[in-house]
């Protein structure tokens, strides 16, 4: 536990030092406000003929959630692509593998790091919303069931993100092999829409997207929930096994 | 020669696919002894040293740091062991202190204990004046002492060093090869290196490696005094060839003119003393006597020539 602690804290260090963790924070934020003051004014324009049951809440926090998706999905790769990848490039790999910590440690140590940007992202996704505290009554809950789902959402990214990094070398490689895996598991949603394809509703149920969409909208499911979780734990499994194979 | 075995492994292969990069490798290292590793380029050196600090499973054999498997007990066996890899294995966007700090932890040294560490490691490897400055603008030669610090800070038992004094100006690597005497009296030390007057300087043994095959393995004295196998002596008033042949221990003497002689020894003698004697009492006029040692350069060359692995393998 406490080496898990030792890696994730070098890990969120390593990640908060590099100018790309500050770049990436401050180009989604860019966007994602722009998305947000562009639906402040929309809702404002509506509201009146939309009447009480049209909650700004509602209406805000999903759009702006739900927007954040797509960006996080561009970036996330990015943060992932140099976990295993450009340390392995570099050699400094060597350090982990020839200290006394196991092959989960090492894993979960820099998941645990990546988290530490994840909560960064939704601190700073979080500030929005909330800016409209003072002038409006707003449904906390639903805004924290959308940063949930959008914290799930960034993990399940991560370990995928992570799983990538450990197969190659080259972090450019990594960002773009986790980029497709990501879209290519978020396609399956596309493919649910599809009647003449058997079996539509296992592909619907296995997309990382249709899942989110209940917690944008402030239902917490446990399965929603559990579904992230065990995609997560799946891929840092495979995480594992893979490092493991790399000594072989 | 009770001393702790504190690494040792057996029958240690490794193959890549169809070339086999390590093959059958014996090694035991008692505490106190620094064991040069040397050998060709690609001769398995830096294989070797990724199996002995479980970066590298065997393909098959095992190794044992401490009594330790590094197969069925790697955290615990690994806990006994600093490793300087080939490139050094630092993240060039920390600074020297922060890098120490995590390895320290990293390796499971208290907090409290963990800035004396560090100083300590600093100290050796004389960094205290880039203490604050980030690894990645250091020249190559800081990079390598902050990775030889990497690998001391937790004073393991056993340190593997490859190629330690790349990259390194002449005082540095005078510097290091100090620190590594040092540390081979408490410490094991296994460094390999293209060098031989290097290995020759700091190790007690030396182990050849030569196509993934251990091909000597003796202590550094034995090249430096037993391997003497002839003597050049160079005589005044030379006598016959007879009168040389008799002396006890000579095989053979070849005159190779100006009064000069080589004598072939016959295993083990040392004659040395029973000739100046003869040379005395006989009035030969003895001016030269110099034994022809084997050196390391030349066991390694002939070990490692590919005639003699070609008439080997015929």
């Amino acid at each position: 536990m406490k080496n898990i602690f030792a890696i994730a804290g070098n890990e969120a260090r390593r990640i908060f030092v590099s100018p790309l963790a500050w770049a990436v924070l401050g180009i989604v934020q860019l966007i994602v406000g722009i998305v947000f003051v562009l639906s402040l004014l929309d809702y404002a324009r509506f509201s009146e003929q939309a009447g009480d049951s049209f909650g700004v809440s509602d209406y805000i926090g999903g759009s702006v959630f739900g927007f954040s998706v797509i960006v996080l999905l561009l970036v996330m790769p990015l943060m992932t692509m140099r976990l295993f990848a450009e340390e392995r490039k570099s050699g400094s790999l060597t350090l982990l593998f020839s200290a006394p910590v196991s092959l989960t440690e090492i894993v979960l140590g820099k998941f645990l790091g990546l988290l530490a940007f994840v909560f960064a992202v939704l601190a700073l996704l979080a500030l929005m919303p909330l800016s409209l505290v003072p002038a409006t009554h707003l449904d906390l809950g639903r805004i924290v069931a959308g940063l949930l789902g959008l914290f799930l959402l960034m993990s399940a990214f991560g370990a995928a993100g992570l799983f990538v990094s450990s197969l190659t070398r080259e972090p450019t490689i990594a960002a773009v092999g986790s980029f497709g895996l990501l879209l290519v598991i978020w396609l399956m949603n596309m493919l649910a829409f599809n009647d003449s394809i058997p079996f539509t509703s296992v592909f619907s149920y296995l997309s990382l997207i249709g899942h989110f969409e209940s917690l944008r909208r402030g239902i917490f499911s446990s399965a929603d929930a559990i579904y992230y979780i065990l995609f997560t734990a799946l891929f840092l499994w495979l995480t594992v096994q893979r490092l493991d194979m790399e000594r072989n | 020669m009770d001393s702790e075995i504190l690494i040792e492994a057996r029958g240690l292969t490794r193959r890549y696919g169809p070339t086999t990069a390590v093959s059958d490798l014996n090694l035991m290292l008692r505490k106190g002894e620094i064991l040069g590793l040397l050998g060709p380029n690609g001769a398995g050196k830096s294989t070797t040293m990724k199996m002995l600090t479980g970066n590298l499973a065997p393909s098959a054999g095992e190794a044992f740091i401490k009594g330790l498997s590094l197969h069925d007990a790697p955290t615990e066996a690994k806990k006994h062991l600093g490793y300087l890899p080939e490139q050094p294995p630092v993240y060039p966007e920390l600074t020297v202190d922060e890098y120490l700090r995590y390895c320290a932890g990293l390796h499971g040294i208290a907090k409290k204990d963990r800035a004396d560490a560090v100083e300590q490691a600093k100290r050796s490897c004389s960094l205290n004046e880039v203490s604050g400055r980030l690894i990645g603008n250091l020249s190559k030669g800081f990079q390598q002492r902050v990775g030889l610090a990497q690998a001391i800070i937790h004073r393991p038992p056993v340190i593997v060093l490859d190629e330690p004094t790349v990259g390194l100006d002449p005082i540095q690597i005078r510097e290091i090869r100090a620190l590594i005497v040092e540390l081979g009296k408490s410490h094991s030390v296994i460094l390999s290196s293209h060098i031989l007057p290097e290995i020759q300087a700091v190790c007690s043994r030396v182990m050849i490696i030569n196509r993934g095959r251990a091909v000597y393995d003796q202590p550094v004295i034995a090249t430096r005094n037993a391997k003497m196998e002839s003597l050049t002596i160079t005589l005044k008033r030379p006598p016959a060839l007879d009168a040389l042949n008799r002396i006890v221990g000579i095989a053979g003497v070849e005159d190779i003119g100006a009064g000069r002689f080589r004598l072939s020894l016959a295993g083990g003698n040392d004659p040395r003393e029973v000739i100046v004697d003869a040379a005395v009492n006989n009035n030969w006029g003895l001016i030269e006597l110099s034994p022809e040692v084997k050196t390391l350069e030349e066991i390694f060359v002939e070990l490692t020539s590919g005639d003699e692995q070609e008439r080997k393998a015929a």
